[in-house]
């Protein structure tokens, strides 16, 4: 099912190639102080970064067990990617960029890292925010600042980094944490359960809609530091909670690493939205440097009736290895996938969904959008699974490809596996390419050709936009258009 | 207003345009036939600055050198063409991807960019003219539309963005009476003096609705004779291979429309 299209060169004027080598705006870096542990990992690494946490000990043998897996293990290599050997004794594995003292207010919130988020667009004063986003500030990670606290409280919603939830409410965290992404589930996600540092953590008791959106911002910053956040969702029967995160990175030319897990659980009737805007530094336009995201992201759907909706829109890092997936479990329940990847200059993708239906009735809907750009490689892998007991499962996947120029390639490697008759499954999949005549088209009514691509990508992309709220929607169509600009000749 | 003087256009080394001259005042008519294969599309496509011919000769419009513009400005200079195959965009909705067209012309011209009740106004006061509805605005642009539909939308575009220059490049083919009757009463509506209309067709058919002020035929890459609308009749009745040189009838070459 392999769709490698040769694209025809599309006519692109020289303006466009000279906006090809825009900068990437997010790519400053911040002069934080920062307590690091030393490079590369052992067991003492992990007792340290432990003990830094004052973590209670079956959470330390729980990091034990992940790491003796984990050593176990080599990369995967089935995925459509390439990049040289990673060396993980060459990372630092810890990184706090907090003074040591314990914050009260935001306004005790380091004002270079402040200043940082500044520039980046995101305000954590509370009242400088306009609409109702509560937001988790994470550095290197390390949580530095979560907003709206106290309003949330209120409805009983808890908000709070990780290693906050580890100290105040340990008990969720040890009956949840793993449940969806076991400690040896992967070769990354057990990387991380070994030496996640912090992370999201975020409950919503029973019948309780979350008042506002809630929003994590990811921000690697310090040298040669890995990134291994752990994102832990909870929501109780009938709640309801929608879920932002944002990542970007300094330009640096060396790899770094982010390998995040995040684990989502719906119960009855419970829902979660959880949608993702990808923004970390993709290398420059020769491949050099750039962030290696490789993600694991899982929704139990638990419960009858619940419903998990991933959405993504990925631009960043110089290779992403995500399939955020839903495990149908509970009759009735519900999973979706909707994505927007694009690669441009030398970027690698190789992305999709798992939808694995187990309780009755179960219903998955799959749409993702691939975008190649400049040497861009895009992959769709996906799968379908309907186990025996999965009676009148149906799963619906679209699977479109856009190619832009001649050296980017698509990709679509669906994986169905049905086990009772009485699954439903459809496929679409397409591979277009920007054509000369749409491009002719609009310029011949006036509209100027970088502005016409981006308005054909992101007529493109329409489908998954719409399932964005809607300040993230014009970000992701912004996003879209600055990475194209990047990359287009 | 225009002024084609001995344009030639080739591609892939195939010379398909082989000397046409011409002169269009404002205010005028022309239509072009001729054979298939004998160059008027590729007239058209070489005015609006298609991407992959050689060209040479000159082309003066408005006393500039038309063939020196991008196809973007040579837009915000008037000039429009209704294409033979409306190229369809998927998730751009068409009343957006109109807004979008007329304001990137009017910022080029250096005018005021229409506001979002301005622009609702104007363009359903024009969709009036091509008889068509609400419900084309808020589909994606040309995707799923009919042949006619399709038509249609090109003159509403027309309509809309009101170019001093307007090519109309085979509308009438693939039209029903009533639709061909619609989109040629559009373009009438849009005869004004300050605007010149160059309507290249197949049949007189269309002729009978848009009647031009003058007439030309094309053969080999040439106009080989132009008269007023009686010519056309005349052509209706003995067909195009009286008029093709004699000496050209064998290396026709394969370009279409």
């Amino acid at each position: 099912m392999t769709a490698p299209a040769p694209a025809p060169s599309v006519g692109i004027s020289d303006e466009v190639r000279e906006l090809a080598d825009q900068e990437y705006q997010y790519g400053f870096s911040t002069d934080l102080e920062t307590e690091v542990a030393p490079k590369g990992l052992s067991e003492d690494i992990i007792r340290l970064i432990s003990a830094k946490k004052n973590e209670p000990d079956w959470l330390l043998e729980w990091r034990l067990k992940a790491y003796r897996h984990w050593t176990t293990l080599t990369p995967p290599t089935w995925q459509h990617i390439s990049y040289g050997p990673v060396d993980y004794q060459d990372i630092i594995y810890y990184a706090d960029p907090r003074p040591k003292k314990q914050l009260s207010s935001m306004d005790e919130v380091d004002p270079e890292i402040r200043e940082m988020f500044d520039k980046l667009g995101i305000s954590l004063g509370e009242q400088e925010r306009l609409s109702g986003v509560a937001v988790d500030a994470i550095v290197d990670s390390v949580s530095v600042a979560t907003t709206f606290k106290d309003k949330l409280a209120e409805v009983g919603v808890i908000f709070c980094s990780f290693s906050e939830a580890v100290q105040e409410y340990p008990e969720l965290v040890r009956k949840y944490l793993g449940s969806v992404v076991p400690h040896n589930d992967n070769f990354f996600a057990c990387l991380n359960s070994a030496v996640f540092t912090d992370g999201s953590f975020c409950y919503i008791p029973k019948g309780v809609r979350c008042p506002m959106e809630l929003s994590t911002y990811f921000r690697i910053n310090a040298v040669d530091t890995g990134q291994f956040e752990r994102t832990l969702i909870i929501a109780e029967e009938g709640a309801y909670v929608s879920y932002l995160e944002g990542c970007t990175a300094p330009a640096r030319d060396k790899n770094q690493l982010h390998a995040a897990v995040v684990e989502l659980v719906a119960l009855d009737d419970a829902q979660i939205k959880y949608s993702t805007v990808q923004n970390w530094y993709p290398g420059d336009v020769d491949g050099n440097g750039g962030v290696y995201n490789f993600v694991t992201k899982r929704g139990m759907a638990s419960g009858r009736n619940a419903k998990i909706s991933w959405t993504q829109v990925e631009t960043g890092s110089a290779i992403t290895w995500k399939y955020p997936g839903v495990v149908l479990k509970g009759d009735n329940s519900v999973g979706e996938f909707y994505s927007v990847a694009l690669t441009a200059r030398r970027q690698q993708a190789d992305t999709g969904s798992k939808m694995v239906h187990i309780g009755k009735n179960t219903k998955s809907t799959i749409i993702s959008k691939a975008i190649s750009a400049g040497h861009g490689q895009n992959t769709y892998r996906g799968l379908v699974d309907m186990r025996h007991s999965a009676v009148g499962a149906r799963n619906f996947t679209q699977c479109d490809s856009l190619l832009i120029g001649k050296d980017s390639g698509a990709h679509t490697l669906p994986y169905i596996d049905v086990k009772n008759n009485t699954g439903q499954v459809e496929h679409e999949a397409s591979t277009s390419k920007i054509g000369e005549e749409q491009l002719l088209y609009c310029r011949q009514r006036g509209i100027p050709e970088e502005e016409a691509v981006s308005m054909i990508v992101n007529g493109f992309c329409r489908e998954v936009f719409k399932m964005l709220p809607m300040e993230f929607a014009v970000e992701a169509q912004k996003l879209l258009t600055v990475s194209l600009e990047g990359s287009v000749g | 207003m225009l002024k084609i003087e001995e344009l030639h256009a080739s591609i892939d080394d195939k010379e398909i345009l082989r000397g046409v001259n011409l002169d269009v005042k404002a205010g005028e008519v022309h239509a072009i036939m001729g054979p298939n294969g004998s160059g008027k599309s590729t007239l058209a496509s070489v005015l609006i600055g298609r991407d992959g011919y050689d060209v040479s000769g000159r082309v003066e419009y408005e006393g500039e050198d038309l063939l020196a513009l991008s196809p973007e400005e040579r837009a915000a200079a008037g000039v429009f063409l209704a294409f033979q195959h409306p190229v369809e965009i998927p998730g751009v909705g068409n009343m957006y991807f109109m807004r979008t067209a007329l304001n990137s012309l009017r910022r080029q011209r250096g005018q005021e960019e229409l506001d979002a009740v301005d622009y609702l106004s104007l363009a359903q006061e024009r969709m009036k003219l091509v008889e068509m509805d609400q419900s084309f605005m808020s589909r994606s642009v040309n995707e799923g539309f009919s042949g006619g539909e399709k038509k249609r939308n090109e003159i509403l575009q027309m309509a809309i963005l009101e170019p001093k220059l307007a090519i109309l490049d085979e509308t009438d083919s693939g039209l029903d009476i009533d639709a061909l009757r619609v989109v040629a009463s559009g373009v009438n509506a849009l005869r004004t003096e300050g605007r010149a209309m160059l309507v290249i067709t197949h049949h007189q058919r269309l002729l009978d609705h848009i009647v031009p002020d003058f007439v030309h035929v094309m053969a080999a890459g040439q106009i080989v004779r132009s008269g007023d609308k009686d010519l056309a009749l005349e052509l209706e009745a003995n067909g195009y291979a009286g008029l093709t040189p004699s000496s050209e009838r064998a290396e026709r070459v394969g370009a279409t429309g």
